[in-house]
């Protein structure tokens, strides 16, 4: 009994010990690396509203840090802003400005290293080399930030937000724009990636490596350098995203490169040169996306094999597939072709006469791009109609033989 | 010399052609206006339109108006006038007639659906080939003998122009792809005006990203001034040269 009791204080005063250290200009605590010297597990620091040049700020216990909207710590673009190594620690309505560059670390407004439990929500990062860099983690959740740059090259800026040997993160709700990565992902598996906005990146939008079974749903990724890049990763489900204007000599909406049993569904990609680019990838479900106003819907390579293509619509792309050789080890079925010229005796809603979805002059442009100079050239158009009439170049296997004459309701 | 002008254009608007003209142009950009549902599709569609029509229709008709005011511009020799004159009050007259049409039956729908950028360089386009077609026309009536010769040469232009052409630069640029051709091709284009505005338009329509470096190249000279005076001047030389040619086939000719 008496040690029950011994317990049932012990526990009481560590309730009654989680106390609220108000930190700034006049307050009993000045600065913040004093608060967080005092703070114990279970501590909340309210940072007033202010500037804290205060270098950088190593936060290891389990305490919560609040700011109070205009709470601002700033880097004068010299070193790391703040870095977290721990378990349940939340950052909360902080401004991060003017972190530093270095060549040799890498330097982040927030830096989440070894930790677990962590959450970092509503902050605003302004002018830093990597915005929120996290490694070796699990469950960390990122919400509600909004993260700008200011982007100079490739080399001099960081990730938005980068993610290193994680699992069960969750992104949700951010904004990042201006840095080289808006998202970046590598070696994270089981996270979410959820109603972010990632525009005007100088590189990728998102930026995925060695990620398996991943969710991302419903992010809109706009007018980045080369659009979104999945590389080398299994099992990754991707849904009701916007892949828009990423256009550019090299840029993508959708790069996959060796990526296995994933799902593309849902997605609407406009305006992008390309819609999805394709390589060395098995057993994808691409259904039910909207690919409208691209320059080339989808590029398919020759090495890619199994994958479904099904219930897409296709409009107004300049070309709907383009591909590198005459291999086609993938099913097109029941997708809307803008350009399907058939005819549906049967009325039951699907064209009679299959459609070759790769022009004559697609396979041209594959072979010597310069050829692009023709582009809506009348001996161009001359050319499709008559490679129409009796295939003899673009691939005899490559082929929807169930069109529909009506979209898809997506 | 404006005076003869205005007679000849009396005589085209006379005939009737040019009112079909100009109501099969206007019907043609303001049903497809009326029909795309996006207006930079229509503009796409118009473009086979300027790109392929209005050469066609401008050279058959200036050789065949050629041959019917033959004994008109007989008439006028006896006169005291000189014959660079007449030829040029003649190409005035065509000209001004094939422009206006031009100018009212795809300009004013373009004015009114999509005014920006690419709907001007649409315009520009058919202007000057509009103009470099007429020029071209006369160089070949006044070269050929009779009306059926003029005829089957003007057809047998255009018909080079609009599609003979871009073959042969298929064939070059496979023949020789494993060299650098950019600079080549914009070289390549300035040899045929249909394609030279056939470019101009595209780039104006971003399709250069699609390009890739060559569309880079390319963004970069079309895109900055140079390009478009490039492309003005080079478009000049193709409706003066070959009317100052026909000129002076015209004042040797034994008529």
């Amino acid at each position: 009994m008496r040690f029950v009791i011994v317990i049932l204080f012990l526990f009481s005063s560590v309730i009654v010990d989680a106390r609220i250290i108000i930190t700034g200009k006049g307050q009993a605590v000045q600065t913040l690396k004093e608060a967080v010297s005092l703070a114990k597990d279970g501590d909340t620091i309210l940072l007033k509203n202010g500037i804290y040049k205060e270098g950088n700020i190593l936060i290891t216990r389990s305490i919560t840090l609040l700011g109070e909207g205009n709470s601002i710590l700033d880097g004068n673009h010299k070193t790391e802003l703040l870095t977290i190594s721990g378990k349940n620690i939340t950052v909360k309505k902080i401004l991060f400005q003017n972190a530093g560059y270095s060549a040799l670390n890498d330097f982040a407004a927030v830096k989440v290293i070894d930790a677990s439990n962590i959450l970092l929500e509503q902050n605003t990062i302004t002018n830093s080399y990597f915005a929120i860099h996290i490694s070796n983690t699990s469950h960390c959740s990122i919400r509600n930030n909004r993260i700008t740059g200011t982007p100079t090259s490739e080399q001099l800026t960081g990730n938005g937000i980068h993610l290193w040997k994680s699992n069960h993160a969750l992104i949700e709700t951010n904004y990042v724009s201006g840095h080289r990565d808006g998202i970046y992902f590598e070696f994270v598996t089981e996270s979410t990636i959820r109603n972010n906005l990632s525009e005007n990146n100088i590189r990728y939008g998102l930026h995925f490596m060695f990620s398996h079974s991943d969710h991302y749903i419903n992010n809109t990724f706009k007018k980045n350098g080369a659009g979104v890049a999945v590389m080398y990763s299994k099992k990754v489900i991707m849904t009701g995203n916007h892949f828009e204007e990423n256009w550019g000599p090299s840029a993508y909406g959708i790069l996959l490169k060796e990526i296995t049993d994933g799902m593309i569904s849902n997605n609407t990609f406009l305006k992008n040169t390309v819609g999805i680019y394709m390589e060395g990838s098995s057993r994808m479900e691409i259904q039910k996306n909207a690919f409208k106003n691209n320059g080339w819907a989808m590029k398919v390579q020759a090495s890619c094999d199994d994958n479904n293509i099904h219930h897409n619509n296709f409009n107004g792309n300049s070309f709907d597939i383009a591909t590198n050789g005459t291999m086609m080890l993938n099913k097109f079925f029941n997708n809307y072709w803008d350009k399907y010229e058939g005819y549906d005796i049967n009325k039951d809603g699907i064209g009679d006469v299959p459609y070759h979805p790769v022009s004559m002059y697609a396979m041209i442009v594959e072979q010597n791009p310069t050829t692009l100079i023709l582009m809506r050239s009348f001996m161009v158009s001359i050319l499709d109609k008559a490679e129409k009439a009796i295939p003899s170049l673009t691939p005899e296997n490559l082929l929807d033989d169930k069109p529909m004459m009506k979209p898809n309701a997506l | 010399m404006l005076k003869l002008s205005r007679y000849v254009l009396y005589d085209i608007l006379r005939s009737k052609v040019v009112l079909a003209y100009t109501l099969f142009l206007f019907i043609v950009s303001f049903s497809l206006f009326q029909l795309e549902e996006n207006d930079s599709k229509a503009i796409l569609s118009l473009l086979t339109i300027v790109l392929i029509v209005v050469p066609l229709i401008s050279m058959i008709f200036t050789t065949i108006h050629y041959y019917n005011s033959y004994e008109f511009i007989e008439l006028m020799l006896s006169q005291p006038l000189s014959r660079t004159r007449i030829l040029l009050s003649e190409y005035a007259g065509v000209a001004l007639s094939l422009l206006s049409a031009f100018l009212i039956g795809v300009g004013i729908p373009v004015l009114f659906f999509a005014f920006d950028e690419t709907g001007l360089a649409l315009l520009f386009t058919g202007i000057a080939l509009t103009l470099v077609f007429t020029s071209i026309a006369f160089l070949a009536s006044v070269k050929a003998r009779d009306k059926a010769r003029g005829i089957g040469a003007a057809l047998l232009l255009w018909f080079y122009f609009a599609l003979i052409y871009d073959g042969l630069v298929l064939l070059i640029l496979f023949a020789f792809s494993d060299y650098p051709m950019e600079k080549f091709t914009l070289l390549l284009s300035a040899l045929n005006p249909i394609d030279l505005g056939r470019i101009f338009i595209m780039l104006k329509m971003d399709i250069s990203a699609l390009m890739g470096y060559t569309g880079a190249l390319y963004k970069d000279f079309f895109g900055s001034g140079t390009g478009v005076f490039f492309t003005l001047g080079i478009m000049l030389l193709w409706i003066t040269l070959p009317l100052l040619w026909a000129i002076r086939v015209f004042k040797r000719k034994d008529l």
